[in-house]
């Protein structure tokens, strides 16, 4: 266990002390005990940062199931590196703005920060494993932490049904992804991602390449709530502000898009690769964008803005998948995609992460998040209104801040794409920055109305809970950080392309570096008047009339019908499915044992006589049996006729006096088989059993023949015969044929040997199959304790009245 | 006083329930060696308990011999546990029993086995469930 | 003998379900019995019946009986024992509390849910 498995479990671990902490210093905000280990893995992971300059991975293994190669292998590599940086740090300051954000004395701090805490050591895990099966272990907990922490002001609706729309669409994708995992295992024969990659030039021919791509691919678009699975990340906006800055737009959303850059050097090569993960996050970045329009809270607009940003990155590694096709790397104009994706992954982190404290201070100051209501805010809180200024401007692409870099970028990638010859891109390529084009007027005009509608236009107090003023400035830091990053990383773009970006793309395109060789990434603000400048223009001029104009077509929004919305599509989905399971299980699940009993028996029957069937094994061979003598058929025919004749009986006492009878001679039947001990034991235990039948017998009521129906009985009595039926087959088959020598050799040798005993049976019970005796007294012992409960209890609740 | 219920039953009991323990003891130590064992013996010395409890009533047999059959079973399961889990301390698999050889003056060469504290903890819990079980049953009103 | 017993376990099976199908509680736990009867044999007969001598080493014979289903067998006897307990004491209990032995009388309703 190295240093960086101890970081990546260090989450885990802490959070078990966080309740202690909270029960022990209730005076002091439990989440003043949390920030300091997001702070320091920051600190830890920071000093990676000159390793990975250099391209040298950190690699730590420790085994796990090394049987099943399953190894909790640790590897920090560019990639992975920058994603834990994100975590940590976005963590850090999500859980610094928690502290003013939820009260201490209202809320349930110490289930909050053991979920934040669970889910931070989770994601960690999954961009530090280089084992697939590891990683999925992780990203499921992802899930679970994500669903808690939806759910956690469970008393409202809306959370709950948040909460369980994204459980089951994330872990929908986890699932079919761990399918994608076990198709590639099978095709490689490894768990590891590095050495999956090592083979990933052959992989390409395999008949499972296609179905692992897809599979692999539905889990990282539901969880980077792509098209059409992004319909659970406007409900999970129910979730606590912070956890949605952190969740919900800077970590989790975007470990579909580490998935998908992880796995770009197994999968980019095919061609279904680049159409997926470009065309649905092209759909994606589209929808996103003119939905987020319509929406009139605040928290709405965000989370339809993040669908569509995070559409954004998912075509840009799409199309930056195509750069595998063109091998030389000077010259390789379409590496610039990826760039663009890391780049402006980094940005929306810092300012998306900025505007959802922003929406939750406006929340948490004037009681609501609805933009009708809001308005004017300017002149209460000054320092909001700049937070998002910055941060709505950078998000709408705008100078000089960091997103208008990468949007540039993102535009540059995109008319690139027209230049490919690959994958009929000649034709339908200019598509591309059509609908990228497109899509940003949507993205500046959504950015515009966010911060108009809030901080400008006239204020309304009537419509307020509270009357607004100024958030505390512990509230205020951390977006005020994220922001001066975005103003830092738009001024000097170059301090990330060294250090973060020109090492995770090379993890992310390892086959176009030679040895020694780095991809040389420089980002600048002016490239002189090309195509990316005027289609910038243009979207900042159609972006102002349309914004002007917005009361006149908003209405459109109405002409499609709710029915055929995607969210109207799921909850029918729910509906409809629980309502036919209802259904459908009140057909069988009738409640009487009667019914259950026949499937039993039929179900019996059916695969017991088709097994013979097909598998040929009935045998009649009278070869090898052992005499008959009269004794034993005089026993026989007492056992047929005794218990024959307890199906006509009509009195009870009668009927026990033939099990008994039965029973009885069961046991001679031990004596004449050479089985002592059974014989002993039967007669016992017939003995105290007749006993007992008689005891509560005495007070149970007379016997009643209820079979009424001829129907009934005809059902009866054909099920009863198949069972008996069948069970003669195989009782015959089975002495017809021996397939395998009997193991009892072994016991027979070894009795005296091993266990210096000479009762075989008694020393097969005690030592050699001591487990099965040890359960068996303890199941007699529960059987004794249950039957003890069942009638004393009721003697003492009735005392008590 | 109380009216014998069955005055032969009675007599003979008294005669007999010596035996029956004492063979019931006897099978269940040479369980190892010949037909028996802690199943069969604490059948056994259950049946001999029942038969006390069909000659007398309840009370009195509480009386000659006051036990909580529940907690005889929990002592007859901590005996079978706590030898199978013994092995642990000798750094073998659960459940590993060992057997040595002993010369006693009178009886000569007795065979000792773990197996046999085994199968004692079998011989409690037979007895306890089987006169749980009766015992509650028959208590019932 | 051994195709003896197969019918023999044949017609057990056979009656044990017929009366774990019937309606009265009573019935399917006698039901059970049998049924436990039905397999205890039929373990035994599987191993072959008659061949050579009683499983014990004291009587040094050139075979012995297959010890592996007797001490199955055993084991299964006991259990059947203590689950026919449990068994008749449920039933004992339910009629207390229902007044009645009819498993269709027992069914839970919808409102009982």
């Amino acid at each position: 266990m190295s240093l960086l498995h101890i970081a990546i479990v260090s989450p885990l671990l802490y959070s078990i002390f966080i309740p202690i902490f909270y029960k022990n210093f209730h005076r002091i905000h439990t989440g003043w005990f949390v920030l300091p280990l997001p702070v320091l893995l920051l600190i830890y992971f920071l000093s990676f940062l000159t390793n990975i300059t250099k391209q040298n991975t950190v690699i730590e293994s420790m085994q796990w199931i090394p049987s099943l190669g399953i190894n909790f292998t640790a590897k920090a590599d560019g990639l992975g590196l920058l994603f834990a940086l994100l975590i940590t740090g976005i963590g850090a300051l999500v859980v610094s703005y928690s502290i003013y954000y939820l009260a201490k004395d209202k809320e349930k701090l110490n289930t909050f920060y053991v979920y934040l805490l669970l889910f931070m050591g989770a994601m960690l895990g999954i961009v530090l494993s280089d084992n697939l099966v590891v990683m999925y272990a992780f990203w499921e907990l992802t899930s679970f932490s994500s669903f808690l922490l939806i759910g956690f002001w469970y008393e409202r609706d809306q959370s709950r049904y948040g909460a369980q729309k994204s459980m089951l669409i994330t872990v929908f994708g986890g699932l079919s992804m761990l399918g994608g995992i076990i198709l590639l295992y099978i095709m490689t024969g490894t768990f590891s991602i590095t050495e999956i990659i090592h083979q990933s030039p052959v992989l390409f021919q395999h008949d499972l390449f296609v179905p692992a791509l897809i599979c692999v691919l539905l889990g990282a678009f539901t969880k980077s709530a792509q098209f059409p699975f992004y319909i659970w990340l406007p409900d999970a906006m129910e979730a606590p502000t912070p956890v949605s800055a952190y969740l919900h737009s800077a970590t989790m959303v975007k470990a579909g898009i580490y998935l998908v850059a992880r796995l770009t050097p197994v999968f980019g090569v095919s061609s279904v690769w680049f159409w997926l993960v470009a065309g649905v996050g092209m759909i994606t970045l589209t929808w996103g964008s003119v939905f987020a329009i319509k929406q009139t809270d605040l928290k709405g607009i965000l989370a339809f803005s993040t669908v569509s940003q995070l559409g954004m990155i998912m075509s840009l590694l799409g199309v930056g998948s195509a750069a595998l096709h063109y091998d030389a790397l000077d010259n390789n104009i379409f590496t610039v995609a990826v760039t663009a994706a890391i780049f402006h992954l980094i940005n929306h982190a810092t300012f998306k992460g900025s505007l959802f404290m922003v929406a939750g201070i406006i929340d948490h100051e004037t009681g609501t998040r609805d933009i009708r209501k809001l308005g004017g805010l300017m002149h209460f809180m000054p320092i909001t209104f700049t937070i998002s200024l910055i941060g709505t401007f950078s998000m709408a692409g705008l100078p000089p801040f960091n997103g208008f870099l990468s949007k540039e970028m993102f535009f540059t990638a995109m008319v690139r794409v027209t230049q490919m010859d690959i994958f009929n891109l000649e034709t339908v390529g200019v598509l591309f920055p059509i609908i990228a084009w497109v899509a940003s007027i949507f993205t500046f005009l959504y950015s515009m109305m966010l911060f108009f509608k809030t901080f400008t236009g006239k204020h309304q107090p009537e419509k307020l809970e509270k009357k607004p003023h100024e958030a505390p400035l512990g509230m205020l830091i951390p977006p005020v950080i994220l922001v001066s990053l975005v103003i830092i990383f738009g001024l000097f773009p170059n301090l990330l392309s060294e250090s973060l970006i020109s090492p995770a793309m090379a993890s992310i395109l390892p086959s176009l570096l030679g040895a020694g060789e780095e991809f040389v990434v420089h980002i600048s603000f002016w490239h002189g008047f090309t195509i990316e400048v005027f289609m910038t223009l243009g979207v900042i001029l159609l972006g102002i009339i349309l914004y002007k104009t917005l009361p006149k077509w908003i209405k459109a929004y109405g002409i499609m019908p709710k029915k055929f919305s995607l969210f109207h599509l799921y909850d029918r989905l729910m509906e409809g499915s629980q309502s036919v399971s209802y259904k459908v299980t009140n057909k069988y699940m009738t409640g009487s044992i009667h019914s259950y009993l026949v499937y039993i028996f039929a179900f019996f029957i059916l695969i017991l006589l088709l097994t013979l069937y097909w598998k040929e094994a009935f045998r009649l061979d009278s070869s090898n049996v052992s005499s008959i003598g009269i004794y034993e058929c005089v026993l026989a025919l007492f056992v047929v006729v005794s218990s024959i004749s307890i199906l006509f009986v009509k009195s009870r006492m009668t009927s026990i006096i033939l099990l008994g009878a039965v029973g009885y001679t069961v046991s001679l039947y031990y004596v004449l088989f050479r089985a002592p001990d059974l014989a002993l034991t039967q007669l016992v235990i017939e003995t105290i059993s007749v006993a007992l039948f008689l005891v509560c017998f005495y007070h149970l009521p007379k016997f009643h023949r209820y079979e009424t129906r001829m129907r009934f009985k005809i059902t009866n009595a054909l099920v009863s015969v198949g069972v008996g039926l069948v069970v003669t087959a195989i009782a015959l088959s089975a002495h017809s044929q021996k397939l395998f020598h009997s193991i009892s050799k072994y016991y027979v040798e070894n009795t005296y040997e091993e266990a210096a005993g000479k009762n075989m049976v008694n020393v097969i019970l005690v030592d050699f199959r001591g487990f099965d005796t040890l359960f068996e007294i303890t199941v007699l012992a529960i059987a004794s304790l249950g039957i003890y409960g069942m009638i004393k209890l009721r003697i003492y609740r009735r005392k008590d009245g | 006083m109380r009216q014998p219920n069955n005055m032969i039953l009675e007599t003979a009991l008294k005669l007999l329930l010596f035996f029956i323990v004492l063979f019931s003891i006897y099978i269940f130590t040479a369980g190892h060696y010949y037909p028996g064992g802690g199943f069969i013996g604490g059948l056994m010395t259950a049946g001999a308990i029942v038969l006390l409890l069909i000659t007398y009533d309840i009370k009195t047999v509480q009386k000659i011999l006051p036990v909580d059959y529940r907690i005889v079973t929990a002592i007859g399961l901590l005996f079978s546990i706590g030898t199978s889990a013994g092995a642990l301390f000798f750094n073998v698999p659960f459940l590993t029993h060992v057997f040595t050889h002993v010369e006693v003056p009178v009886l000569g060469d007795l065979a000792l086995h773990t197996a046999t504290i085994f199968d004692l903890g079998v011989y409690f819990v037979v007895i306890g469930v089987t006169m749980t079980i009766i015992l509650t049953i028959g208590e019932d009103e | 003998m051994e195709i003896l017993m197969a019918f023999v376990i044949g017609i057990l099976f056979m009656t044990a379900t017929y009366l774990m199908l019937s309606k009265s509680l009573l019935r399917i736990i006698i039901g059970t019995g049998l049924l436990s009867h039905g397999a205890h044999l039929l373990i035994l007969t599987m191993g072959g019946l008659k061949r050579g001598t009683v499983p014990l080493l004291g009587e040094h014979a050139e075979h012995y009986t297959d010890p592996l289903p007797q001490a199955l067998i055993l084991t299964a006897i006991v259990i059947s024992f203590g689950v026919t307990a449990f068994f008749l004491v449920l039933a004992y209990r339910s009629y207390q509390e229902l007044g009645t032995d009819n498993v269709e009388d027992m069914k839970g309703s919808e409102q009982n849910d």
